[in-house]
């Protein structure tokens, strides 16, 4: 018997089990994917939001301003890329009105240093904005973070302090008794006195199954284009257009792993899980960023996406009914917020559902495994004097080495597949996406975890990258 | 350590460039960054390589390995599984070596043969969803000649470059069924010889201004939805259809690996994204030579050889002092030519070899060189096409101010 269940292994599920692991107390993560953060968690723009978007007094507001002042030292903690570049959003001559709504909002929320910058002032911080942009509304707290690595390290922390993490693990049943609830799976039945639905886009169906409070969503998708890091040098901060009825509109903004980043659109879609991306999206994105940005190099795109937020209301939804806690509908800002609310749900709704929190003596500190290309030479030598695989280079593009994907392969929460690679090292993220390195980090895998060539995905079962020997089907 | 001649990449332009130079007196180092020499000839498993320089029929492994030997029999340094990540105008390279660790190289003069890579999905940014299956045909063909797996058993070929059309043919021998090359453009990029012994001889068809209009499929590729496209190259809705398949290979253009030398005031070309360069493969900056296709795609891997020669021996004779310094003139692209190369020639005497590709495919053009009013070449040809890189011979000490090469057309 667990004393929470987690469901969902996106940034809220593994930021509550973090938390949680402070705390004397049995905790279980069921995540139906091969690896966490690969929802609405991996496909985000990667903002940590300054927090005057949200009307004072909501969820979102709350969350997002605590959040993003806990980031700073999480990802320090964490060994997460967190750069607090600051955000524009940008207007022409027509959008003072809203760019003041926004501040005051701000002020409201309890943002600091918002301030109000004419063009002139805007070109000499960021210098490739549009013709027709006049004023901006500058926030010095907004930052970007990688948010992938931002979830796979809060679940790792979780795990090292005791959290057991559940991948590929689909929910077929739960039922409810009185000692808490029993869940049923195909990797077996948990039970839990507390169960926690995190479940992202899925939260509805779960909701459902636990007889939970009703959640009504919309899932909005947003089409992204990721650009070279060449294009890094040209922008300084996250630039916003005005937001509409939309949503924030397309921004455009450094990442915090040094690429651009350019989305989103808003288009509503039937299922939570329908990221294609569309042309339409795509051929938008490109003309709406105009209004801030000019010439935007769309030469430079290495990668598209798209990620599905899943909308319930006008506000995020954390409650708490009973033993059953409930975070979804968790959209923009919930990167932003997931610290505070992970926080929240540990210290005050978990207690609230009977669980007596005591404190561990000895929270364990995440392992924070070296990267080669951030390293001075000299740093780089002495890793090396230690371990020669990290002086041979897997993926060309970002420059990491053997050492570093070994360190993955290792690491507590042990990627099963080439994106979760990725995702944690960035190797095939780069310019040539893979081209170079696929094979290599296939060789690696094979040699040090004994996975045959054909059992290698490329993200979970059903996408194996190779189907069978040469000859195998032609004898 | 130091060095006359660095060459960065051991592939063929790479190999030919360090043999040359030592030939020429130079001390030499390659640094190649897989395990062995060779590059991506190693995974060419096909024939037809070497026709034109070793007057005889190779797989490109057996060409790489006549190159290997001469490595080997001029004692040329090697430095295997070591990656060039930084370089000076200076000429001072920052090596990460497998064995060695991290090293500093100080060379006289430096050559760069780093080849190039593919275009991706992403970068032709493809509508739809991201599953595996997708991958480039260069990939591909390293995974099943390399490694030994095949990579899916119904394909759609995106692209009709060479290794595209390499790979349909590759595919199919080991029982894959390829339904389809789909390619964006009016015309080939590819050799006319690849789509006759690769498609034509296997059936299979090639659909031109056709593109890949969305994939399909969430975990693997399950299908594609392929369209005819406008003037504009946007897929014309009327003509959607959707074919199945398990794999999308993409065969849409070659990049040269130009990322090493971006931030040291070379001067680039837009066309090729090579480096610009005088008929010597010297760049705008004194001392780096390019060549092979990191200076620009080359369809021949003989082509490739020819030029890394000239660029080692130019590279050689640059340290002793005896590279002509003289002054420039241009090699100005006319109408209906896409680039041509060298971009500079150095004032003096013998022969200038100028490649050039074409812009469209015409019929019966006449090419015409001009130096001011005078015509120095003029030829009518017969069916000329991007795919096909075309040279002419001229007389340096006719080359008197900038030249142009165009092309007069009755017909396309």
């Amino acid at each position: 018997m667990y004393d929470v269940l987690i469901i969902g292994g996106g940034v809220i599920g593994c930021a509550i089990a973090r938390e949680l692991t402070k705390y004397k107390l049995d905790v279980v993560l069921l995540e139906k994917e091969e690896d966490v953060s690969c929802g609405a968690s991996k496909a985000n723009s990667g903002i940590v939001h300054a927090g005057y978007d949200a009307e004072p007094n909501t969820k979102k507001a709350i969350f997002n301003v605590l959040g993003s002042r806990m980031y700073p030292d999480l990802a320090r903690e964490l060994g997460v890329p967190y750069k607090n570049i600051g955000s524009l959003v940008l207007g022409d001559r027509n959008g003072l009105v809203t760019l003041k709504e926004l501040l005051a909002r701000g002020e409201k929320n309890g943002v600091k240093g918002l301030e109000i910058l004419d063009r002139k002032k805007l070109l000499e911080i960021e210098p490739n904005i549009s013709d027709e942009v006049e004023y901006g509304l500058y926030a010095p707290t907004a930052a970007v973070v990688s948010p992938y690595q931002m979830t796979v390290a809060l679940a790792e922390q979780a795990a090292v302090n005791g959290a057991k993490i559940e991948l590929e693990c689909q929910i077929s049943k739960i039922e409810k008794n009185k000692s808490g609830y029993s869940v049923f799976t195909n990797k077996g039945q948990f039970d839990a006195k507390v169960l926690i639905n995190a479940a992202g886009y899925g939260a509805d169906k779960i909701s459902e199954m636990c007889n939970g409070p009703k959640i009504d969503y919309v899932f909005t998708r947003g089409d992204y284009f990721v650009l070279d890091t060449v294009e890094r040098k040209k922008y300084n901060h996250t630039c916003f257009p005005l937001p509409n009825e939309k949503g924030k509109g397309c921004l455009v903004s450094p990442s915090a792993d040094g690429n651009v980043i350019v989305g989103p659109t808003a288009i509503n879609v039937k299922l939570g899980d329908d990221t294609a991306t569309q042309a339409e999206g795509l051929n938008y994105v490109k003309q709406d960023t105009a209004r801030i940005i000019k010439n935007v190099n769309f030469r430079n795109v290495i990668r598209v996406f798209s990620g599905v937020r899943a909308v319930a209301g006008n506000d995020f939804i954390i409650r708490q009914d009973d033993n059953l806690i409930t975070v979804a509908g968790i959209c923009s800002p919930g990167l932003s917020s997931a610290p505070a609310i992970a926080k929240h749900v540990a210290e005050e709704l978990v207690t609230k559902a009977g669980l007596k929190l005591v404190k561990k003596e000895n929270f364990i500190p995440r392992y924070i495994p070296p990267v080669t290309r951030e390293m001075s030479k000299k740093e780089w030598e002495k890793l090396i004097a230690v371990n020669p695989a990290y002086s041979k280079i897997v993926c060309r593009c970002e420059k990491v080495t053997e050492g570093e994907i070994l360190d993955a392969l290792n690491s507590p929460l042990k990627p099963k597949s080439l994106d979760a690679v990725k995702r944690r090292v960035r190797a095939g993220m780069g310019r040539c996406q893979g081209g170079f390195c696929t094979s290599r980090i296939m060789e690696i895998i094979n040699r040090e975890c004994g996975v045959p060539f054909t059992k290698i995905t490329k993200k979970g079962k059903g996408s194996e990258i190779v189907v069978c020997e040469i000859k195998e089907e032609t004898k | 350590m130091n060095y006359d001649v660095v060459v960065i990449g051991g592939g063929p332009a790479g190999m030919a460039a360090a043999v040359s130079a030592k030939e020429n007196g130079a001390n030499v180092l390659i640094i190649e960054r897989d395990n062995k020499l060779g590059g991506i000839l190693n995974q060419c498993i096909h024939n037809g390589f070497g026709l034109h320089y070793f007057k005889t029929e190779l797989t490109g492994p057996e060409y790489a390995d006549r190159f290997v030997q001469k490595v080997n029999e001029l004692k040329i340094d090697v430095m295997l599984n070591a990656f060039v990540i930084d370089i000076t105008a200076n000429k001072k390279l920052t090596v990460i070596s497998a064995e060695k660790g991290l090293l500093e190289i100080q060379s006289k003069a430096v050559i760069l043969a780093m080849g190039c890579r593919e275009r991706t999905a992403g970068a032709i940014a493809i509508p739809g969803d991201r599953p595996a299956g997708v991958w480039t045909a260069g990939l591909a063909q390293r995974l099943s000649n390399i490694e030994g797996y095949m990579v899916g058993r119904k394909v759609v070929i995106l692209g009709s470059g060479d290794i595209g059309l390499i790979m349909a043919r590759r595919m199919t021998f080991e029982g894959a069924k390829v339904q389809m090359v789909c390619e964006i453009l009016p015309y080939s990029s590819g050799l006319k010889r690849n789509i006759v012994q690769c498609l034509d001889d296997f059936n299979i068809p090639l659909y031109f201004s056709t593109t890949i209009a969305e994939i399909k499929g969430k975990q693997r590729v399950e299908g594609v939805v392929v369209a005819q496209v406008d003037e504009k190259m946007r897929p014309i809705e009327s003509t959607k259809r959707y074919v199945e398949c398990d794999t999308v290979l993409l065969s849409v253009g070659l990049i040269p690996e130009n990322d090493l030398v971006r931030d040291i005031g070379m001067e680039f070309h837009p066309k090729t994204n090579g480096a610009v360069v005088n008929d010597f493969r010297q760049t705008s900056v004194d001392g780096i030579f390019s060549c092979g296709n990191v200076l620009h795609v080359h369809d021949l891997v003989d082509n490739v050889s020819n030029e890394s020669i000239l660029a080692g021996e130019c590279a050689a004779r640059y340290i002793k002092g005896e590279l002509p310094k003289g002054e420039t003139v241009n090699v100005i692209p006319g109408k209906g030519i896409g680039y041509a190369l060298p971009q500079k020639i150095v004032k003096g005497s013998g022969e200038v070899k100028i490649f050039y590709r074409v812009d469209n495919v015409y019929k019966k053009p006449k090419v015409v060189v001009k130096c001011g009013e005078k015509t120095l070449y003029e030829k009518r040809g017969m069916i000329m096409a991007p795919g096909e890189m075309e040279n002419v011979v001229l007389n340096k000490s006719d080359i008197t101010s900038d030249i142009s090469v165009s092309l007069e057309v009755d017909e396309k």
